[in-house]
């Protein structure tokens, strides 16, 4: 049993993961994680997907898919990852503000700089507004009211504004 | 907002059977995914229960409420207990109700939530934050309704999505609302 990353981007239309999944499916893959998203209208897929097929039989099950040009995959074996660890605490980051280059890469350099870890990031740009969405893992004992306080600086710098708030969950 | 005395005042003593633990099941196990029968309230394997979730709650840590198909029964009972949350507000205590459902609801709020049946994830769900809720209590098998709010009306609305075979995730906000749990009780 081995694990493959695989992606699957470019031009979007219907029945891009009907036909890459059954494909898999063909195979005897099991999808374990997959993640799909638009991103500027373009098609962007990533699977992590277990089995006995190893990274050639895959792309080439999937290399009709690619024929035309119009869709990139990738397939690589990936070894398994061990969970992170749970001592930290979870935090969703939004900023928005007027779109200009280095937005993302200011305020994740914040995050990064004490030893936080983003798990999930979603940008858009609509027009000149620019938006970012990231679930960030701060580590033990890191003072997040001093991560504020740098995000908020950062943010005044590019003209935006910057939230940091606990992804709180109800145990119901 | 009202609550309601009848249910305020009511306590698992009421039941006058000691309640027994029982096992929390997880998904994907097929009686979280099905709707729930009715009840008769009155009935003795009823009352048991309702006493059984009540006993079982309290031994989980953090848990707020426990609904009849977690614990491997497809029926319409479940009990809640918001008392000791921090973002509760107005609250009724302990309670069980049988075959409640919601009356009415407004307000909407998202929040996420948790599960004892679906350790592995957390998810983003939009619930009205008051709601009007009819049921009956176990054992006498009076009707009442009641208001709540706040978390006390998520922690109802959660428990009777139970009852309807429905979890969290099927309630999810988005497709990229549901994540990875990090951190366990």
């Amino acid at each position: 049993m081995t694990l493959h990353a695989i992606t699957v981007l470019g031009h979007d239309r219907p029945g891009i993961i009907a036909e890459t999944t059954d494909r898999l499916a063909g195979l005897g893959l099991n999808l374990e994680d997959s993640t799909m998203t638009l991103l500027r209208g373009h098609f962007a897929m990533t699977l992590i997907c277990a089995g006995e097929a190893g990274d050639e039989a895959i792309e080439s099950a999937l290399a009709p898919l690619t024929a035309d040009g119009s869709l990139t995959v990738t397939v690589r074996e990936v070894p398994a990852e061990e969970a992170a660890s749970a001592d930290g605490t979870s935090w969703i980051l939004s900023v928005h503000g007027g779109d200009r280059p280095g937005i993302v890469s200011a305020v994740v350099a914040v995050i990064a700089g004490v030893g936080g870890n983003i798990t999930d990031l979603t940008t858009r740009l609509a027009g000149d507004l620019y938006l970012l969405v990231a679930e960030v893992d701060l580590p033990a004992g890191a003072d997040a009211s001093a991560v504020e306080r740098d995000l908020a600086t950062v943010a005044a710098d590019l003209g935006v504004g910057v939230t940091l708030r606990a992804a709180e969950t109800d145990e119901l | 907002m009202t609550t309601n005395p009848r249910v305020r005042d009511w306590t698992e003593a009421e039941l006058d059977v000691p309640g027994e633990l029982r096992e929390v099941v997880r998904a994907p196990a097929p009686v979280l995914s099905t709707v729930g029968e009715r009840v008769d309230p009155t009935a003795p394997e009823v009352v048991q229960l309702a006493a059984d979730l009540v006993a079982t709650m309290r031994v989980s840590p953090g848990c707020v409420g426990l609904a009849a198909p977690q614990v491997g029964v497809g029926v319409k009972v479940f009990c809640v207990d918001v008392s000791e949350h921090p973002k509760t507000r107005e609250h009724h205590g302990t309670f069980v109700l049988c075959n409640a459902e919601v009356v009415s609801g407004s307000r909407n709020e998202k929040a996420r939530e948790g599960c004892m049946s679906v350790p592995d994830f957390t998810g983003d769900v939009k619930r009205p934050s008051r709601i009007v809720v009819r049921g009956q209590l176990p054992g006498t098998g009076e009707e009442v309704e009641l208001e709540a709010e706040a978390f006390e009306a998520r922690a109802l609305q959660h428990e009777i999505d139970h009852c309807d075979g429905l979890l969290f995730l099927d309630r999810a906000a988005g497709a990229h609302a549901v994540y990875a749990r990090k951190t366990y009780l």
